[in-house]
């Protein structure tokens, strides 16, 4: 896209995204507050995947630990007997960085052993890790308050927006930034051709890692928010469901482009609620049949087809 | 793919799997023999690993025809199933259900290949996993969608009744399951072994170029090939519904243990799928039962810690052959 142009665009979205508040209802603001969510997860998901071809389908497992964090170290007014951790509490502002520091923490340790894991194996033991999630939570009880997990104070709609779109433009910035120059083009290098990547001095291992702990620190930070909105923590927050979520909304939005990371994270949103006046199970089927179509015939999903209409 | 003369190192693996496999087989007998709990777990053991040696077996299936490890083979063994069940509904013999739904199995799974996976022969992993994942959540969506979430009893094969053996009751049902597991892979084993068809399918996989020369229609058999493991998919959610109950999550968890099973035997390695899956049905129960910190809740993570160490320590997993690579 023309520099200029995504300039403009990405200050109309801005404006846009800011302004929204004041038309809409709480309810809505709601809404708006989970597609930021959306937004910061697929962010991370996409600088994993998209950017550096490594394919992760247990995010949700990240985003567990960044939503676990939050809810441990915000102050809270309510009782939660089993927790009694002795624990800092923070306000739940400054909770949010510290969970993206600790899950991109336990991204850049998962990243080490994912070295060894290519293409099909990486799938297979991210699915693994998004699958026990949940039962790991209910293990351990004394730590995380098992099936009902934490409960956290009540916010406003009005305040769940801005502190997500707040948190959301901050990593669009930092990933921007860390995407635009040297490490943006090495984690490109190692996705196109990993041999030809080395031979040019790209160190896999640095960088790999790197990307698996960045991508983490996103879906740390969208994990938090998640349980800020949600209004607790448990293992149910985090199924295996959530994983395939981001992973879908990264599809649509296109993989390795920053531009559909909205759309895929407002179809990822929105799809559910309107398809479910149809049946409750249409949103899975929807998903479905989008993921396998995307993938058929429009592999770079929406940020590709945005980038063929601009180029005719 | 140019050829690779492994076959020495093969063999000389196998046997060395063979002894530890012998020496489990030894120690599992001997342990049934000197207590009857032992010998009521080591068997139950044994039939839920025949259920997951039967899908691990079919995602082998499916990899070795068309290096695509489908996410979806628990999503459609789990649909196969509800037909098996509507069937049933619709007046339709328990047998003549399970047969009709086996072979819409097999159609639906030569479908898929010849549809969804056949245009994506060349694309990278990404795509492919992405693409069995929609068919995962499509499926499982679809079952919901068509006969709601609800969970419902299902008619399994086999009585449930237990019969005694030496002052130890054995359900019948684990029995029969160990049975049907074995006969398919027996039967599986001998149709690639023995007969023209299978060494046809065999070539397809292995060497593409190559069959097609000889007159192999490839493509037709790679999608032969997702047909046999659809089937075989569909037996091993016929024999685990009455167990786990009909409902559209049912096979999540079999799933990670068939995965686990197939990593552990080698991804590439039929005989290590099943292998595999009876180590880990046994092994998850015989630590159930006496091993205090390894909980209910615990099986699901234990299988994927024992997964996640194999893809670690060794890749390739006791049957498996290493990758070799050319760069």
């Amino acid at each position: 896209m023309r520099p200029a142009l995504g300039y403009v665009a990405t200050a109309a979205t801005a404006v846009a995204l800011a302004v929204l508040p004041l038309l809409t209802s709480g309810y809505h603001q709601l809404e708006w507050a989970y597609v930021g969510v959306y937004a910061c997860a697929i962010l991370g998901l996409n600088v994993l995947t998209g950017y550096t071809g490594q394919i992760s389908l247990g995010h949700g497992a990240f985003m567990a630990v960044g939503g676990y964090t939050a809810a441990l170290f915000t102050e809270n007014t309510l009782v939660n007997p089993s927790l009694t951790l002795g624990l800092p509490h923070l306000n739940p502002i400054w909770t949010l960085p510290l969970a993206g520091a600790i899950a991109g923490a336990v991204g850049l340790v998962f990243g080490v052993p994912a070295l060894r894991l290519s293409g099909l194996y990486l799938a297979l033991a991210t699915f693994a890790v998004a699958v026990s999630v949940p039962s790991i939570a209910k293990r351990f009880p004394g730590q995380t308050g098992g099936t009902t997990g934490i409960v956290l104070d009540v916010h406003t709609g009005r305040w769940l927006y801005e502190v997500t779109w707040s948190s959301a433009a901050v990593l669009f910035v930092l990933v921007w930034a860390l995407l635009r120059g040297r490490v943006g083009r090495a984690f490109r290098a190692v996705r196109d051709s990993e041999t030809a990547a080395v031979s040019c001095g790209v160190d896999l291992a640095v960088y790999k890692t790197l990307a698996f702990g960045a991508s983490a620190a996103c879906a740390g930070v969208a994990g938090a928010l998640l349980a800020l909105i949600a209004g607790y923590a448990n293992p149910d927050t985090f199924p295996l469901l959530l994983s395939l979520t981001i992973l879908i909304g990264a599809v649509v939005a296109g993989l390795g482009s920053l531009w559909g990371v909205l759309v895929g994270a407002a179809f990822v949103e929105f799809l559910p609620i309107y398809a479910q006046q149809v049946s409750k199970q249409a949103p899975s089927v929807v998903y479905g049949v989008a993921l396998v179509a995307i993938m058929l015939v429009l592999p770079t999903g929406f940020a590709g087809l945005l980038r063929r209409l601009l180029r005719v | 793919m140019a050829p690779l003369d492994l076959e020495t190192p093969l063999r000389r693996r196998v046997r060395r799997s063979q002894v530890l496999l012998a020496a489990a087989a030894v120690f599992l007998f001997a342990g049934s023999l000197l207590s009857g709990q032992f010998a009521q777990q080591t068997i139950s053991g044994l039939a839920s690993g025949g259920i997951y040696a039967s899908l691990a077996l079919a995602i082998v299936l499916i990899y070795r025809a068309t290096q695509v490890i489908n996410f979806a083979q628990g999503g459609m063994a789990m649909f196969t199933t509800y037909v098996a069940w509507e069937l049933m509904q619709q007046g339709y013999g328990r047998w003549s259900a399970y047969l009709l739904a086996i072979l819409i199995a097999f159609a639906g799974g030569v479908l898929l290949e010849r549809t969804v996976i056949r245009p994506l022969e060349s694309a990278p992993a990404v795509t492919t996993v992405i693409v069995t994942i929609g068919l995962l959540v499509t499926f499982n969506g679809l079952a919901g969608w068509i006969w709601s979430a609800q969970i419902r009893p299902f008619r399994g094969p086999f009585p449930t009744r237990p019969i005694h053996v030496g002052g130890v009751a054995f359900s019948l049902e684990d029995l029969g399951t160990i049975a049907v597991a074995l006969a398919a892979v027996t039967v599986l084993w001998a149709f690639f072994r023995f007969t023209r068809f299978g060494l046809a399918l065999r070539a397809a996989a292995s060497q593409p170029a190559a069959a097609r020369l000889v007159g192999i229609r490839v493509g037709w058999m790679l999608a032969l090939g997702w047909g046999l493991a659809a089937a075989l998919g569909a037996i091993s959610g016929i024999l685990v519904a009455p167990v786990v109950f009909l409902q559209p999550n049912m096979m999540d968890a079999i799933l990670i243990y068939a995965f686990a099973a197939a990593v552990l035997g080698g991804i590439d390695s039929p005989l290590g799928a099943v292998a595999g899956g009876l180590t880990l049905g046994v092994l998850l129960n015989l630590l159930g039962t006496y091993v205090h910190a390894a909980t209910a809740e615990l099986r699901l993570p234990i299988a994927l810690a024992l997964l996640l160490v194999v893809l670690l320590v060794k890749p390739s997993g006791l049957f498996g052959r290493p990758a070799v690579r050319r760069v």
